[in-house]
Parts: structure tokens; sequence; C-alpha cells
């Protein structure tokens, strides 16, 4: 038996797993990422299905005994927040191969390498995204074998059907479980560079900035919500300037009695629930 | 001391060789079984296999270990006079060559750089290692494992040695033992050897497939909708089909192998190749057919992990009758050798 260490930093025997804990994580091995919404839903389904004490409002615990026997394989569910609508994920993410490489087993070399510039210029850029133009430039510029520009789109597109990006409008940015994932990797691999949010401590791509030059905080958008939610005269965390940007409203999903549903109309993140989506650019 | 020298009509480019086997020699040699023999000298256990041939030869070369075995090989390239006259095409003897204890291979017919460890040998390994170390090379092939499952493609024992285990094959079997214990107590899943010449592996699921509410929420492919259609065809029709029943079923159904379609795109290929190569079905030549024509059976992986029980259920919703009114059939799903690992 291996002894692993939770949450609060206590060792802890790792629990056999039932039938309804092995469920659980088939299930977000198909999906990879889940809502927090579907992630309860699916507590349920499967303690129901097994025949296992359900109890509501233990969904992190239930997950706390299957990650401590996930931790040997390097693997976790994790929670997170989504940059795009601010509200919460479950996902299954690996941590050994913090780095690209994760990938590698789908994407050629200079595909990984486009992959990566890909990332460096969102992480560079003020709003998070990068936009197919930039990346097409690119891609003429690669040091493994170059990528034409139909191949670029091509590769593009895979990675948005593979949950690496998402495109909207020409403009790409890092998927929620990419950014949940590659977590540890951004941060090594940027240090500095990358901006964090002052309110969560997360690395935050698309965000606001605190306009003061001496401060300079950024704050991610639904933090932002959150943290000015209700306030007329909204100030900056650190110095207490005027915080100049627009402050958006807490996204809600519409209410959700049966919960697949709703979530599955309403959260604009890409998931592969029902049928695959199929990108196609002109 | 036998000599041994044995040729192959067939391997008409193979470099044929005079090899010496010690008496302990066993199991025959055939065109495509393995011979199996134990080196006098180490007493390993060595896997012959008799398909190769003299560019295979040269690149296990450099890999060669001292066996005894292999190093008799080495200092008699060229083919012997005595040999030259049995290599008539009426000759039916088999070849026998050796393959060492290393060397790389992405052939896929052959899985001979890789030999078992002897029960001693895993003992010593393992004295040499820590708990972590084992349990770290544990976590390796399971996520190995899950990349090639992925994809579907069946798993093959020689390449999780090359990618993954590496230094720690002598503790290979240990290394197993522990994997197939890490994906029942945490995944419920198990490895099963579809292919036990070459140790091929597929991953299939010991928990039952989800229902209601649970089917739902795990993402489905279009592509096993066509899966289940072909298969309910062979099985309705007693477990092997021609060719052209499925196609003509397909065209009713808008389905055409011919023309490109716009879920499953190249229809034939689908079906023939990438169907075929996850083991869901088999695509086999009927002998003696002119012009060429195949025949489709159930493949290894849809034995284990599709239920004919419930594919009868289907059927009988989709053509509004009792499962039981077909009474083969029904006898055949409900005996047990077809009943799947899931549901035993």
């Amino acid at each position: 038996m291996m002894t692993n260490i939770n949450v609060r930093g206590w060792p802890v025997m790792a629990r056999p797993l039932g039938e309804s804990h092995k469920r659980f994580l088939q299930t977000m091995m198909a999906n990879g990422i889940v809502d927090g919404d579907k992630a309860r839903a699916l507590h349920r389904h499967c303690c129901e299905t097994h025949g296992a004490q359900y109890t509501p409002d233990k969904l992190d615990e239930f997950i706390e005994v299957i990650n401590a026997q996930l931790q040997p394989m390097f693997m976790q569910i994790r929670k997170g927040l989504s940059e795009e609508d601010g509200l919460q994920y479950y996902a299954l993410v690996n941590m050994a191969e913090t780095d690209v490489t994760r990938m590698s087993a789908d994407y050629a070399d200079n595909e990984l390498e486009l992959f990566r510039k890909t990332m460096d210029l969102i992480v560079d850029s003020d709003n998070g995204t990068a936009s197919s133009t930039d990346i097409l430039n690119c891609a003429d510029s690669l040091q493994t074998k170059k990528l034409k520009k139909k191949e670029t789109e091509h590769v593009l597109n895979r990675l948005v059907q593979d949950k690496w990006l998402i495109e909207k409008q020409g403009e790409y940015s890092l998927s929620t479980r990419c950014i949940m994932e590659m977590e540890p990797y951004i941060r090594r691999i940027y240090q500095d560079q990358v901006k964090v949010c002052h309110i969560c401590h997360n690395v935050a791509l698309q965000c606001q900035m605190c306009e003061n030059p001496t401060c300079g905080i950024k704050i991610h958008t639904h933090c932002v919500a959150r943290y000015f939610k209700g306030r007329t005269d909204p100030r900056c965390p650190s110095c207490e300037d005027f915080w100049p940007h627009e402050i958006p409203e807490v996204y809600r999903p519409p209410s959700s009695q049966s919960q697949s549903a709703a979530t599955e109309k309403t959260t604009p993140t890409p998931r592969a629930t029902g049928q695959s989506r199929k990108t196609r650019r002109s | 001391m036998l000599s041994v020298v044995l040729t192959c009509s067939k391997l008409l480019t193979a470099a044929s060789f005079r090899v010496e086997l010690s008496g302990r020699e066993r199991g025959n040699c055939s065109l495509f079984s393995d011979c199996v023999g134990e080196c006098a000298l180490c007493e390993r256990v060595h896997v012959i296999n008799t398909r190769l041939n003299k560019r295979e030869f040269e690149k296990r070369k450099k890999f060669q270990n001292n066996h005894w075995l292999l190093k008799a090989v080495m200092s008699q390239r060229k083919r012997p006079s005595n040999v030259q006259s049995s290599q008539s095409k009426g000759a039916r003897h088999s070849e026998v060559l050796l393959g060492g204890g290393g060397g790389d291979d992405d052939d896929d017919d052959e899985d001979v750089t890789f030999t078992q460890p002897s029960t001693s040998q895993v003992q010593r390994g393992l004295a040499r290692l820590t708990p972590a170390q084992v349990d770290l090379k544990t976590a390796e092939v399971v996520q190995f494992i899950f990349v090639k499952d992925q994809k579907k493609i069946p798993i093959r024992r020689a390449d999780i040695v090359k990618h993954v285990v590496k230094d720690y094959r002598n503790i290979y079997p240990e290394i197993m033992k522990s994997v197939g214990r890490t994906l029942d107590t945490v995944f419920g899943l198990m490895l099963k050897e579809v292919d036990v010449k070459n140790h091929v592996y597929i991953l299939i699921n010991k928990l039952e497939p989800p229902g209601g509410e649970l089917l739902n929420m795990t993402p489905s492919n279009p592509k096993i909708g066509l899966l289940f259609v072909i298969l309910g065809i062979i099985f309705m029709k007693g477990g092997v089909v021609k060719e052209s029943m499925v196609w003509n079923t397909l065209k009713k159904l808008r389905v055409d192998p011919g023309d490109r379609h716009e879920d499953f795109g190249d229809v034939k290929k689908v079906v023939t190749d990438e169907f075929v190569r996850q083991r869901y079905l088999e695509y086999v030549r009927i002998p003696h057919t002119e012009p060429l024509e195949f025949e489709f059976r159930w493949g290894q992986r849809a034995d284990t992990e599709v239920s004919k029980v419930k594919l009868l259920e289907f059927m009988g919703q989709l053509h509004d009758q009792d499962p039981q009114s077909w009474t083969q059939q029904y006898r055949d799903a409900t005996s047990s050798q077809t009943v799947p690992v899931s549901q035993r």
C-alpha cells in the first residue's frame, strides 16, 4: 500500500476503490473535462448504479478517494475555473508529463512546435488570444519542418477538436483543460512572463489589468465579476486606484432542473459530449 | 549435441545457418510457429522465429549478446554446401534461425527480441531495485497502455518493453503483474491477450456497459453505430457473412462504401481497415474465389466487449420482435462462451 498525502498534507492510506469510484473515473477518462453540475450528477449516478452510499455535496471527498489511488500514476482529477465562463470544471489531468510531449503521441514534431509557438503568442498577448494570422506567420519560421497554410489550418482544427485550443472568430485561446493540465509547465517555462491572477493566484491569460503604472496587477475576468459584484465604486485591491474596466456580470447558466440539458447548451467550452463537433473553416 | 540443419523451401531469400542446439530443444519449427530452445550456457529460454531473413539477421547481429547459441550462428555465415542440395522446391523442412536477447524491432510479425526472464532472474532483479522504482515503471506502462488504447490499437508486448520497460526488462513479469493489479483496482480494466503468439493485448472493461443516465454521459462516436449495425448483421446470420451482404445492407441505410460519407469518411476503409485493426471485425479472404471475395466475422474485441444479449435486444426493438423469437441466435447469445468478461 502506498502512503499518499491528502490535500491537507496528512499522510493517508489509499482506500480501495468501489465500482462507483471506478465508473466515475472511467467516465472522466472518456470526457476529459466536465462541468461542476455534470460532475455532481455523475457522482449520484455512479453511486446509484453500483449500490454505493450516496451523500450529496460530498463530491470532493469522493474524488479525493479516487485521487489517492491515482497519485502513484501521476494522474489527478482536478477542480478549476474556466476563463471563458468562470464556471467550475473537473478535469482529469496528467501530472507526470507536464511537458508538451504529453501530446506527442498524436502530433508530429513540427506540429508540436507550432503549438508551442501558439502558446507563446497567447501568453504574451494582452487578452490571452492569438490570431490565426499570427499563427500562420509562425508556421513559416518553424525550425523543424515548415508547415504550409493548409497544413497549419488542419493542425489548428485538430488541436481544437482534441480540446487543447478554443477558436472564436479566428482567435485562438487555450482551453480550460489545457490550462488546468499544463499550468505547472506554463509556470516553469514562462516564469515571470506569465500573468497571474491577484485574487485566485492561478495563471491568468484572459484577464483585466490595473492601469496604474506602478501597480499593474491582473485579475481574471470572472474573478473581477465576483470580486466587484455589486460595488458602485470598484477599486484595485492592491493600489486602490479606480478600476476602469467594465465589470462583467457573474455568469450563471440558466437554472438547471435537468442538469445535462442546461450545461450542454450554455457553456461555450467545447467538450466531447454526444456527437463530436466539427469545426469547419472556409 | 544435436546438430540441426534445416531449411525451408519458402525462405528463399533467407540465409540458412547451421546451428547447434542443446539436447533440450523442444517444439517443432514450421514456417509460422515459434521454436523454443534453451541456451546450454545461460539456461535462458529463447524464442526462435523462423521467418528471420537476411536483412533482419544483419540488424540483429549488432545486438547479439554472448549466448553460446548465437555465437555458433555467427561463425557460420555462408550457406553450407550440403544445405544447397535440399533447397529444392519440393523440400519441406523448416529453417531454424536464432534471435538473441537484444535488438529493436518494429516488424509486425516478430517478437523475438524479448526473452522471458526466469524466476530467479526476476528475484535478483527485484532485489536491486527500490519499490519506488518499480512503482514508477508500473505508472509509465499504465500511461503507455492508455495512450495506445485511446486509438483502440492493440498493444504489443514488444512495444511495452522497447519504449517503457527498457532496462527493467529483467523484472518485466513483476511489472506486468503490478500493472494488471493497478488496472483492475483503480480503473476497473483488464489487459486481455488477443494474440498469444505475438503477445498482443487489448484493454477491456471489467465493469458492465453503462445504461440509462450514465450512457448519456459517455461521449459516443458515430462510428460505433456503424459498427453495431455490422456486428448485428453478422450475428443474425450465424457469425459469418460475405462482404457483399454487409455492403448491400449498408447501402439500404444510405451508407455507400463507394461514396464518401459525411460522418464516416471513407466507409470501406473504416470497415475493412480501421475496425479490423481495432479487432472489432475480422475481414478474411474466402479461399478459391474468383474474383477475390472476403467475409466478415466478429473480432476478438467485439467478442469481449459486446454483449450479444444486448445486441439481440436492440434487434428486437428495431424489428419490434421478441428477442427470443430468434431461437438460434438467442441460444447463441446466452451460451456461456459468449458472455463477455464483464458479465461473468
